[in-house]
This record gives structure tokens, sequence and C-alpha cells, in this order.
């Protein structure tokens, strides 16, 4: 009976029923968003290495070096000369705890997206992650050293339209508004099929097609931005870094690459509370208007209350119809909820992927996907124990008495 | 054996201003102020038999509602007795109460007090809901024996003031009392609607074996009542009753 008469309410407060759960659905939409975003960007951004141990660059930030080198983010901190890199090569230190070095050469762009000049065994060897290896869509293949070919990433490809056989003038600098085009006309021979990492946005060409780019410094010959590297072991890494980084010289060496990536959320960890902080507050602000609707409704709901108590309804049979009513709008609430996580989820993923080529999985399973829609069913249940309690207390025959 | 014993009922509201509260008194508070209170209801001894049908005949403002509603245990007299079907009903708990409602009386409001957002048949429903149970077929037959076997599916607003009239009488009978409560049923009505629903309301009461307890100040209602009561002289609290 108690959910006939939750029904023919929630039916005959249609509208408000509606804007009520659809207030409790944004604020579970947005309160699932910002939890998802916040768990999964943190561990994703902390495992993408692209397959590498280590990043060897110019002085400067380790954070910086990563974020341009791994995530083709930011600025480069600088060059470092290929024949610094061959003398730390040789060091017997550190050249055999060196697995595979691939250097790399930044400072180009087409439209936005980034240029980087690399050698064909990125392409050819590298595992991108665990049992991973780059492959070419059908009919691609890898750059020729010496040619004026590129490889794309899948995202970069897809968002440029690009096709095999589609040419291109690489443009000097890397924001979105390049300085001047280059007169080199590059070829796109290869595209990658996705990877879901930063490496899917960037547009790939040979080394040395940067180091000797017209309009380039002739220096720049001999240079590279940085060399992503794989160790043989761990406790090289630490030792690489401790020679190098305290040696005062001229390079920096980014280890371990995960815990580099860390900081960056230590760093940016004020805003994801503030956005936690915000969608909590909107839930707060959701549920209580659960409370304010049901309770507005209250003085007209009285007379209806006190009929089903002279009908014979117990007090408690009204207390839960009220409270059962302010639950039903939170399911609700909670499970529109999850449409406007969808969308909201959704769009925040195609921009993290977008702008970092790093993709969130908005479906993979949350522990904020059960206590998020149960924590504001709750709230809403609590929102109905303060009109509840009203119609738990109301005097049946003055409220019942004709009002003239 | 009568069905409703009433003996030494007094109930008094607090007189508006003077901080007086709405609700009444609460239990263990001393009797009653003369100065502060203003006694409504004082009957020295009042019964009906099942099955029969009575009317009283009381000027408005005379203490008939709030007799009807110490009857039906929605409010609480200051002293008395109320004996129904057996049970003390001044001794029953408030959840007591609420079950004597749901099972033994129905209740014919003076406002017919449909609920706006129920159907008629919801509505009739609703009479049987917090007793033993809803029985959807005996809800129907009620319409239909009211003359709205059509309007199931209509709410309260999209019916005549007659036809809602005929819906409260369903109501009320539609738990199978034993006693059905009638405040000034025919108030709203025309003259012709105000016939026809009396009459339909004492039909439906014999039929079901329901006794009728209906107040009135409408002469042409009580006259189609054999049995008449002036509550002008049972209760006391008018000064005018007969010792
Ligand atoms: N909640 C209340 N508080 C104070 N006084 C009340 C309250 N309810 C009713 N009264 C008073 O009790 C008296 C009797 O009221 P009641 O409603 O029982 O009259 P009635 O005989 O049903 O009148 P009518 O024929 O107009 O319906 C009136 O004087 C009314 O002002
Ligand atoms: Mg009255």
């Amino acid at each position: 009976m108690i959910w006939n008469l939750i029904y023919r309410s929630l039916r005959q407060h249609a509208l408000s029923t509606l804007v009520t759960a659809g207030s409790i659905a944004l604020a579970s939409g947005l309160l699932l968003t910002v939890w998802v975003v916040k768990t999964q960007s943190q561990a994703v951004f902390a495992q993408t290495n692209s397959g590498f141990d280590a990043v060897l660059g110019a002085r400067g930030s380790k954070l910086q070096l990563v974020l341009n080198s791994i995530f083709h983010l930011e600025s480069s901190p600088g060059n470092i000369s290929a024949a610094d890199f061959e003398a730390l090569r040789r060091n017997p230190m550190i050249g055999g705890a060196i697995k595979t070095a691939i250097p790399i050469a930044v400072g180009d762009s087409f439209q936005g997206w980034r240029v980087v000049g690399t050698v064909e065994k990125l392409f050819a060897e590298i595992e991108y992650a665990p049992g991973k290896r780059y492959a070419l869509a059908p009919g691609g293949r890898n750059f020729k050293i010496g040619e004026h070919e590129a490889v794309v990433g899948s995202f970069a490809a897809k968002r440029l339209g690009w096709k095999l056989g589609t040419t291109f003038h690489p443009q000097h600098g890397v924001s979105e508004k390049a300085e001047r085009d280059h007169d080199e006309l590059y070829t796109v021979v290869g595209i990658l099929e996705p990877t879901s990492t930063p490496v899917d946005r960037v547009i790939w060409i040979p080394l040395e097609g940067i180091q000797t780019m017209s309009g380039h410094n002739p220096l720049a010959k001999a240079e590279i931005s940085a060399v992503l590297i794989q160790l043989r072991a761990p406790t090289a890494g630490l030792m690489a870094s401790n020679l190098i980084n305290q040696s005062g010289g001229k390079l920096t060496f980014a280890y371990p690459i995960g815990t580099i990536v860390a900081e960056l959320f230590n760093k940016i960890g004020w805003f994801d509370q503030v956005l936690t902080l915000l969608a909590w507050l909107v839930a707060a602000v959701a549920s209580g208007s659960v409370l304010v609707s049901i309770y507005n409704s209250m003085s007209a709901r009285a007379r209806d209350i006190a009929i089903l108590r002279a009908l014979g309804a117990r007090r408690r049979t009204v207390f839960g119809a009220v409270v059962g009513e302010a639950a039903v709008i939170g399911v609700l609430g909670a499970a529109l909820g999850f449409a406007v996580y969808a969308v909201l989820g959704g769009a925040v993923a195609a921009i993290i992927q977008a702008q970092t080529g790093v993709v969130l999985e908005p479906w993979k399973f949350n522990a904020v996907f059960w206590w998020a829609p149960a924590t504001l069913v709750g709230l809403c249940v609590l929102g109905g124990f303060v009109p509840a309690l009203k119609a738990y207390r109301l005097p049946v025959a003055e409220t019942i008495a004709p009002v003239s | 054996m009568s069905l409703l014993t009433i003996k030494d009922l007094v109930k008094s509201y607090p007189r508006p201003g003077r901080g007086a509260r709405l609700s009444g008194r609460a239990p263990g508070e001393p009797a009653s102020n003369a100065a502060s209170e203003h006694r409504v209801v004082d009957i020295a001894e009042f019964s009906l038999a099942a099955a029969e049908q009575l009317a009283l005949r009381g000027e408005s403002g005379s203490g008939k509602t709030t007799f009807l509603n110490l009857v039906a245990g929605i409010l609480a007299p200051d002293r008395g007795s109320i004996v129904l079907d057996g049970r003390e009903v001044t001794a029953l708990g408030e959840a007591g109460r609420d079950r004597l409602r749901a099972e033994t009386i129905g209740y014919i409001f003076q406002t017919f007090n449909l609920l706006q957002g129920h159907t008629a048949l919801e509505n009739v429903e609703l009479g049987m809901a917090f007793g033993r149970g809803v029985d959807r077929a005996h809800a129907v037959e009620l319409l239909r024996r009211v003359g709205l076997g059509d309007k199931h599916g209509h709410f309260p607003r999209q019916l005549s003031t007659g036809q809602q009239q005929r819906v409260a009488v369903a109501r009320a009978l539609s738990n199978r009392p034993q006693l059905v409560l009638a405040d000034e049923p025919t108030g709203n009505l025309d003259r012709r609607n105000a016939r026809e629903a009396l009459y339909l309301i004492r039909e439906v009461c014999r039929e079901e074996g329901a006794a009728l307890l209906l107040v009135s100040h409408d002469e042409r209602v009580l006259a189609q009542f054999e049995q008449m009561r002036d509550f002008a002289f049972l209760n006391r609290a008018l000064g005018t009753a007969t010792p």
C-alpha cells in the first residue's frame, strides 16, 4: 500500500518530482565525473611512460622534461648535444645500464599538432606498454632515415583527416599559431594504430629532419631535445640519477617517470580537492532540494495526510510514505545521474584525450559507482525525515476541518 | 447489544488567544479550567445499536463534527467513555484507534475529503487499504452501486460535486464498516442530489449491515429518518440539554 501512496504522490507532483530528481542527477553526475577523473587520471598518468624508464635532457625541471618528452606538453627545457649523450653512453658506470636509448628532437608542429623527430627504432622495437608494440594501419610503413616522411599518431591523423600520402609543411614552433612554414614537404607514409598514449597525438618524422630543417639554427644539427631510456635494472636508474643530477653538469636525468608525474598531481592536488568539494556541495544542495520540495508541498499535502490518517492509516505508514517518496526521488535521481555521467564523464575523457593523449575509461568499475548513489539516496532519505516527521505529528481533526 | 455506547463524554477546546495550544491538552494535564476553555461536547449517555440508523439534529457550531471525531478516535476526549464494538476507544493507543477506524468505521466527511491525486477507484480502495486490505472487486462493485461504474479513472476534479459525494460514500463503505459516521453528507448538494445521496447512503448501509450515525441541521435530510434525536438535548455543553 505504501508504494501505492508513494507512486500516486509522485504522480500528483510529477513536475516537482522531475525537477528534484533532475537536480539529484546533476549532482550525482558531477560527483561521479570528478571522482572518476580524479582517481583514474592520477593512476593512468602515473602509468603513462610510453615504455620508458627514464628521460635524459637539459638541465632543468624533471617534471618539465617528462611532460615535454613523454606527454608532448609544455615546452622543452632545452637541447643537449649528441656528444654529451655519447659521452654518457661510454661512461662505464652508466652505459652498461642502458638497454635502449631513443633520441627525440622537438620544436616544430603542424596546426597545433606537435612534430617530433626520432629514430626508426622507436616504432620497430619499443614496447610502449608491456607486451605491446607499435602497429601501423594497413598499407603504412615506418619512415626512412634521410627521407621527408612521417608516421602519424592515430588521434592526430584522425583529427587532421590525414591519409597515407598526405603531404604537409612542418611549421616552426609548437604553439597553435605557428610562426612560419618550413620549406620541406613531408609525406605521410604510416599511420599508427591507437595506443592510448600521448604518442597518438604526435606527428613523427626522422630525427635529422628536425635537426636540419631549413631555418633551424645550424648548431642544432648536432643537438637533440631528450633521450628516452629503457634501463636494464632499476638500481641503475637510481645510480644514474645520483650521478648525473648531482654532478652539476648540463644534464638532467628524470627517473622514475611515474614518481615524477605523481609530483604533478601533488601540485594540482588542491584543484581536485576544490572540485570534489564542489561536487559534494552540489550533492548537499540537491538533497536539500528534496527536503525543501517535499517540505514546501507539505502544507498542501497536510490535508491529504490527515485524510489518510482519518481513513485509518497509521502514523508510521504516513511517515514511511513521505520518507519513501524522498528515497524514490533519490533513487530516480541517482539512476539519471549515470546518464548525466555518461555525457559529462565522456566529454571530460574526450577532452583529456585530446589534450594529452591519455585515455581514461569512464565505465571501468570504480567504487564511486556505488557509494555516490548510495550516499545521495541516503541524503535524500535524511531530507525526507523532516517533512515525514511533520506528517507523523499532524493533528488529524484540525487539519481535516473544512477550510472556510 | 449496542454497537456504540457513550458515557459522560466531555470535550473542551482551549479558547483562542491566551497562548492556547491547538493540539488540545496533553494527557496528564489538570482538568478543565473554565476561564480558558470552551466546552463543546458534554454527553451523559448515548448508544446506538448494530445496523441502527439514527440522525442527530444540531445547529451549526453545536459540536456535531467534534462529536463524530471523538467517536472516530481522531480527537481525544477530556474524559468519558466510548465503547465501540466492545472496545473502549479512549483506552486504545494511537495505533489502536487507527486500526479501529481502518476496520470498523466508515466516515463520510462534511467536505468529502477525497484525495485529489487519486482516481475515484483509488479513493475507494484507500478506504480499505489500511484495514483488511484492498479488494478491488468490492471497490468496483461499490462504485457501480453508487452509479459511477464508468468513472473509475476520473480524478475528483473531473467529477461533479454530487459524483464526488458518491465516491465518498463508496469509500466510507469500502472497508465493510460496522459503523458509518456521516457528517452533513449532503450539505454541498442541491436538493435532488441530496435526496438521492441520502437514499443511497441509507440503502448501502442497510445492505452492508452497517449502523449509520448521521448529523445534520437540514430538516429535509432529517425528515427522511425514522429515528431522529436533537443534539441540543443530548449535548449538555449547549446548556439546553434535558436532565
Ligand atoms: N480545533 C478547535 N479549536 C478550538 N475550537 C474549536 C476547534 N474545532 C471546533 N471548535 C469549536 O467547537 C465548536 C463546535 O465545532 P464543530 O465543528 O463541532 O461544530 P458543528 O456542529 O460541526 O458545526 P457545523 O454544523 O457548522 O459543521 C465551535 O464553536 C468551534 O468554534
Ligand atoms: Mg461540522
